[in-house]
Formats: C-alpha cells, sequence, structure tokens
C-alpha cells in the first residue's frame, strides 16, 4: 500500500516539518479519490439509467403505432434494426475508403505533405454533429437524390434498392453517407499509425523479393496490421450506433424494419427516437426512452469492449517487441 | 531520424538505374511514359464530356464519376497490355487509394463551402447581440444560444479538469494495482460512451435530487458533458505526464522534496503545455455536442445567465432547433442556423489551433 511512496516519504519526516508530509498523505487521497471517481461515475452512468428504466422494463402496455401495445422489447426492436443497419451500412462504405485513405499518407503521398494530409482528414472529425445533421439534410440529400431515383430505376429489383423512391433524398441512403464520413476520420488516423508501425525489415525483405508496392502491402502491411483494422472498425462502429443529430436531422423515420435504403420511410435508430422524442416525453413514455438508451448503452458496451479486447490481444502476441 | 529513414523506406519505389532503365526498355519490361496517367485522365474525362453531349445529359457529379471510372479502366488496360499484369495491378492499386483521398475530400470541401455560402449571410452584429425574444420570422441573433454555450462549456470544464488531471497523475504516479488498471479500462469505456446516453444519465440523476420540474437546466447539461469530457482530459494528461523524464523526479526526490510537492513543482510544471493543450482540444471536441444538451439544457428564446435554474438554449441545440422546427418562412430561420453552424465551425477550428500552438510554442526545450 505505501512501499512505492516511503521512501521519499521517510527521507520528508527526517528532514522537515511533518506538514509537508501531511500535504503528502492529502494529495495521494485526492488523486486516488478522482479515480475512484471515474468508477463511481460510469457506475453511476448504470445505475441511474437502471432505476429510470426500470418502470418501463416491467410495463406490457406501450401503444405500438399500429393500434397493438407491447412490451418494451417489441417497442424498441425496429429502432435496434434501425440503428445496427445504419452503422454497419455505414462501415461497409467507410473502411475500404478509410483504409485506401490511411495507405495513401502513410505509403503513397509525398513524404512532405504526409502530415498536412493527415490533417486535412482529422479536419472532418472536428465538425460537430450537428453540423453534419444540417449538411445532410439541406445539401447531401439535394445532391443525393438522383442516385436514388438512378438506383431505383435500374437496380431496384435488389431488395436494397427496392420500394418507392424518396422524392426529398431524406433516406437511410443519406444518412449512412453523412454516418460514413463522420467515422472515416477515426478509421484513418488509426490505421495510419498502425501502418507507420510494420516493421521495416519486413517492409525491406518484401521488396528484396521483388514485390511491387501493392504486392508488399498484401504480403506484409496488411496481416501486420489487421488486428488494428479490425479495432478501428469496431470503434468505428460505437461512434456509428451512438450517433444521434445526423441521423435523426436526415432521416425522415418511422418504428418500421425496412431493408430498402432509398425509400423515404427508414427505420429510425435508438438515439435519434430518443432525440426526437424525449424533449416532449412525459411519464411513462420518458422512462421507456431512458429504457432505450440503456440498450444502447449495453450494444455500443460491448462493441467497444470488443474492440479493446482485439488490440489487448494484439499487445500480447505482437513480434514487434 | 529513424522515423524518416523508415519513411524513407516506406516510399521506396524499387528505382532502375540508368543502366537497368537502357535495357528494361528494349529487352526487359517496358514502362509507361511518365505522363501516361495524366493524359488518360484528360482524355477519359474529354470522352465522358464528349458522350454526356451526345447523350444530351449533364451534370458535374456525373461527368466525374463517368470520367474517372473511364480513366481507371483505360489505365489498367493500357498498363496490362504494355508492362503486363503486376505493374498493372500495382497501379490500380494506386489509382484506388489516391480516388480514396479525393472522395474524401469531396464531403469536407462541401460543407465547409456551403456553410460559408449559407452562414454568411447572418453573419453581422444582431446575430452576435440579440436574443430570439419576440422574434417571429426575421432578425434575432443567437446571443443567447452563444452565451449558453460558453457557460455551460466553463462550467463543465472546471468539473473535469480536476478530476481529470487527478487521475492522470494517479495513474501515472501513484497506481500500478487492480485499480489502477481498472481505472484505465472505464476510461476506455467512458470514451465510447454515446453522448446521448451522457445526456440521460445527467437527466436522470437530476430528477432524482431536483425532480422532474426542474431537472432541465444549464448544469444539468454541463454534467453530461463532464462525462464527455473526462476521459479525454485523462488520456491526454496521462500521455503528457508519463512523458516527464523519471530522471527529473528522482533529481527532486534526492534532494530530499516530498512525492506531492515533485509533482507540483516539477511533474507538472515540465507536462503543463501539454496539458494545456490536451484540456483546449477536449473542450474544442465537447463545444459542438447536440445530443445530450437538448435533453439536458433544453432550448428557450431568452437569455438566461443562471445555470442552476431554469432551461438554457446552447448554440448547437440553437442550430437543431431553427432547422427543425421553423417558422413561416422558413428562410430566416434556416439563415440562422447554417450562421450557427458557421460560428461552431469556427469555435472548434480556433480552439483546435489554439491547442496546437500551446504545445508547440510552450512545450519545454528538452528535446533529447
Amino acid at each position: 500500500m505505501s512501499s512505492q511512496t516511503a521512501q521519499p516519504a521517510m527521507t520528508d519526516e527526517s528532514l522537515s516539518p511533518s506538514s509537508k508530509s501531511h500535504g503528502d498523505s492529502v494529495f495521494k487521497g485526492l488523486s486516488t479519490g478522482s479515480g475512484v471517481l471515474i468508477v463511481v461515475i460510469l457506475a453511476a452512468v448504470a445505475i441511474f439509467l437502471i432505476v429510470q428504466a426500470a418502470p418501463a422494463l416491467t410495463h406490457q402496455d406501450f401503444p405500438l403505432g399500429d393500434g397493438s401495445n407491447g412490451g418494451i422489447l417489441s417497442y424498441v426492436g425496429p429502432y435496434l434494426f434501425g440503428t445496427l443497419y445504419s452503422a454497419v451500412l455505414a462501415l461497409v462504405l467507410a473502411v475500404p475508403i478509410g483504409v485506401g485513405i490511411a495507405l495513401f499518407i502513410a505509403l503513397y503521398a509525398p513524404r512532405r505533405f504526409a502530415s498536412g494530409l493527415g490533417y486535412v482528414i482529422d479536419l472532418l472529425a472536428a465538425v460537430p454533429s450537428v453540423v453534419y445533421g444540417l449538411w445532410g439534410l439541406q445539401t447531401l440529400s439535394l445532391i443525393l437524390q438522383p442516385v436514388h431515383r438512378w438506383l431505383g430505376d435500374y437496380l431496384g429489383f435488389i431488395p436494397l434498392f427496392g420500394g418507392r423512391v424518396s422524392g426529398t433524398g431524406r433516406s437511410m441512403l443519406t444518412a449512412v453517407v453523412v454516418l460514413a464520413v463522420m467515422v472515416l476520420p477515426i478509421i484513418t488516423s488509426m490505421c495510419r499509425e498502425v501502418f507507420l508501425q510494420v516493421p521495416d525489415r519486413q517492409i525491406e525483405a518484401s521488396y528484396a523479393l521483388g514485390a511491387t508496392r501493392w504486392e508488399m502491402i498484401r504480403q506484409v502491411v496488411f496481416p501486420y496490421s489487421q488486428s488494428g483494422i479490425i479495432s478501428a472498425s469496431m470503434l468505428a462502429l460505437g461512434r456509428a450506433l451512438g450517433e444521434t443529430m445526423a441521423v435523426a436531422m436526415v432521416l425522415s423515420a418511422a418504428r418500421v424494419v425496412n431493408f430498402s435504403i432509398i425509400t423515404s420511410t427508414s427505420s429510425g435508430t435508438i438515439a435519434s427516437n430518443i432525440a426526437l422524442s424525449f424533449p416532449e416525453a412525459t411519464g411513462l413514455t420518458r422512462n421507456l426512452l431512458i429504457a432505450t438508451g440503456l440498450v444502447l448503452f449495453v450494444i455500443t458496451f460491448v462493441v467497444n469492449f470488443i474492440s479493446r479486447w482485439v488490440v489487448a490481444r494484439r499487445a500480447d502476441f505482437s513480434g514487434a517487441n | 531520424m529513424s522515423n524518416s529513414t523508415s519513411q524513407q523506406l516506406r516510399q521506396h519505389e524499387p528505382a532502375p538505374t540508368d543502366l537497368e532503365r537502357l535495357f528494361s526498355d528494349s529487352l526487359t519490361a517496358a514502362r509507361l511514359p511518365r505522363f501516361t496517367s495524366l493524359g488518360l485522365l484528360v482524355l477519359s474525362f474529354a470522352v465522358a464530356a464528349l458522350f454526356d453531349v451526345i447523350t444530351g445529359h449533364n451534370g458535374l457529379a456525373r461527368l466525374a464519376v463517368i470520367g474517372v471510372l473511364l480513366y481507371l479502366i483505360v489505365h489498367f488496360i493500357v498498363a496490362r497490355a504494355v508492362e503486363g499484369g503486376r505493374p498493372a495491378t500495382d497501379g490500380l492499386a494506386r489509382d484506388l487509394v489516391t480516388l480514396a483521398f479525393i472522395v474524401a475530400l469531396i464531403p469536407l470541401i462541401s460543407l465547409i463551402f456551403e456553410t460559408l455560402k449559407q452562414g454568411l449571410v447572418r453573419f453581422d452584429a444582431d446575430y452576435f447581440t440579440k436574443s430570439m425574444w419576440g422574434v417571429i420570422n426575421t432578425g434575432g441573433g443567437a446571443a443567447h444560444a452563444i452565451q449558453g454555450t460558453l457557460i455551460v462549456t466553463a462550467l463543465s470544464t472546471i468539473i473535469s479538469v480536476p478530476i481529470g488531471l487527478f487521475t492522470a497523475i494517479y495513474l501515472v504516479e501513484y497506481g500500478h494495482g487492480r485499480l489502477s488498471r481498472a481505472i484505465t479500462l472505464l476510461v476506455d469505456v467512458m470514451t465510447g460512451i454515446p453522448s446521448i446516453v451522457a445526456g440521460l444519465f445527467a437527466y436522470s440523476l437530476f430528477v432524482l435530487i431536483v425532480g422532474v420540474a426542474q431537472a432541465r437546466m444549464g448544469f444539468t447539461g454541463a454534467v453530461s458533458l463532464c462525462v464527455l469530457m473526462i476521459p479525454y482530459v485523462v488520456r491526454s494528461a496521462e500521455e503528457m505526464l508519463s512523458l516527464v523524464p523519471n530522471s527529473l523526479r528522482e533529481a527532486s526526490y534526492a534532494l530530499g522534496v516530498t512525492k506531492w510537492l515533485t509533482i507540483v513543482r516539477i511533474v507538472i510544471p515540465t507536462a503543463l503545455s501539454g496539458i494545456v493543450s490536451g484540456v483546449v482540444i477536449a473542450i474544442a471536441r465537447v463545444i459542438g455536442e447536440t445530443a445530450p444538451l437538448l435533453i439536458t439544457a433544453g432550448f428557450v428564446n431568452w437569455k438566461n445567465p443562471n445555470p442552476f435554474s431554469g432551461e438554457m438554449t446552447t448554440l448547437p441545440v440553437f442550430v437543431y432547433n431553427q432547422v427543425m422546427v421553423p417558422g413561416v418562412p422558413q428562410q430566416p430561420f434556416y439563415d440562422r442556423a447554417w450562421t450557427g453552424a458557421l460560428v461552431l465551425i469556427l469555435i472548434v477550428m480556433v480552439l483546435n489551433l489554439l491547442g496546437r500552438f500551446i504545445s508547440a510554442r510552450f512545450s519545454p526545450k528538452t528535446k533529447k
């Protein structure tokens, strides 16, 4: 308990008044207390959410909008689908582009510009989400509306692009593009860091065997950074799952399960539903929304945990050290 | 030094010597001339434009998509015919990663352009001095929202910085056991909490403390931002404190200085610029948060300088409200929203630059 501080403290007691060592223990108490406070805060987040959600967890009588009533699970189901669906689609779009950008910055771009180009991509992370929402709603949806029409006309036979084409562009497709743009800097900055850690010897060895740069990337860079890329994608997934404002503003959401991404009624997400409904909600509805927040908390917790676990496992087995 | 050589290595391209080039041109492997890519790109776009003229379509996006696709295909085929399969694949990969970067720039440029274009319409003195009190359509401003954002962010900074800093000190200077591992893990988990969940937490907390009627106030918003801000502060401060060389601490102990005075007089001053810059960047990250404040701080049309009583508008929530619940006609509301977006982006940019400036300008000059 006191072994790590014993030496300086003892020296102090023999040389100067005891007030100083008093300060020492106060200071140690303060910093330990702050550390414990963080544990308490996180526990409090879980406990207060559970306490406030409790009344809704057992109630079986929420109107589901289609005339029938049901419990929390049947209420949150479609939103859960929307949350997972939009986040996964955003990742499908963002991961290849994000990894490509990281490759470009780390391995292709002229050395002088590399950090500058990285900063440009980081700018995307600095834009507040409400600004993304505004841009998605008033600019991107208009730009993408013809794309919706084109997809509906020519690829309508695929369920992804089926149904009645949205006339406003406020669809899942636009929301997914906005989400993808928002998580892009997370993927890029993390992958770039991993790519720069690839041991030079392996790169050299690959070139020495006559590999082109792309072959070197496939033989050396990708196998080495596999877990880094997975972990970056999971972090991005966590962010996309919890993103609220952009989806709330862009999507004209409903409580439905809809696989098509170009129709005007899309599946809302848990977070956006809370943001849209909470300010006006009262009584039990408020408890219900907090309960859905609890569901979201658990999902993102699991996703982030898996991501950390992948990184930790890599650190254990990495041959780099 | 080692970093730059490694960079060089990564940039390395099996560059042929003069002799090799002499042979490779004629005998082993032909290389495409240097400006082939550029030439093909121009050609592809010319063909795409011609195609547009013939079919009677137009539009920049369409032209760009067709032109780029055409270029990728033609470049690959030409390279394959002249250089062979492997170099052609290599060239295609290069084209694709470059394309990925350019594609990412499009939303950034579009967003900045639109925000400037539409945001400058109402970027005037009224916007920064008037509230929305009594405003039905045109005029008005966001002074109340800017004031609210400053109050809420300042409060959450005042709460988060000591907690975050002391936790970082604990992790670096005191903690070695199970508790410190648990805290490190939980800080990581906290980084991933969705902002709306942080809002729900603060709201639930204050409902239990002061009741449903009073729960929505500036201070509740500040507490929700704390949940988001503390992990950022801990992370950056921890990193900066562990950069302080151990020899400094040992020199101080050797002079008989106590541990806490060593931390206060030696460790923190050495790491101060990094810590301050980390705090500034943490502020930049939470100042644009919308979802938690929508739930916790609420929305009113007038100035409310008291964070402990009554709802308080913040700038992001103001932007959200102007867009989602516009009056008639809608345009003045949209204009105010875009100006709010512009102000938000400016604030975040200034804070980020300030953070970088502080860490570059005031960091101790003991690099070796």
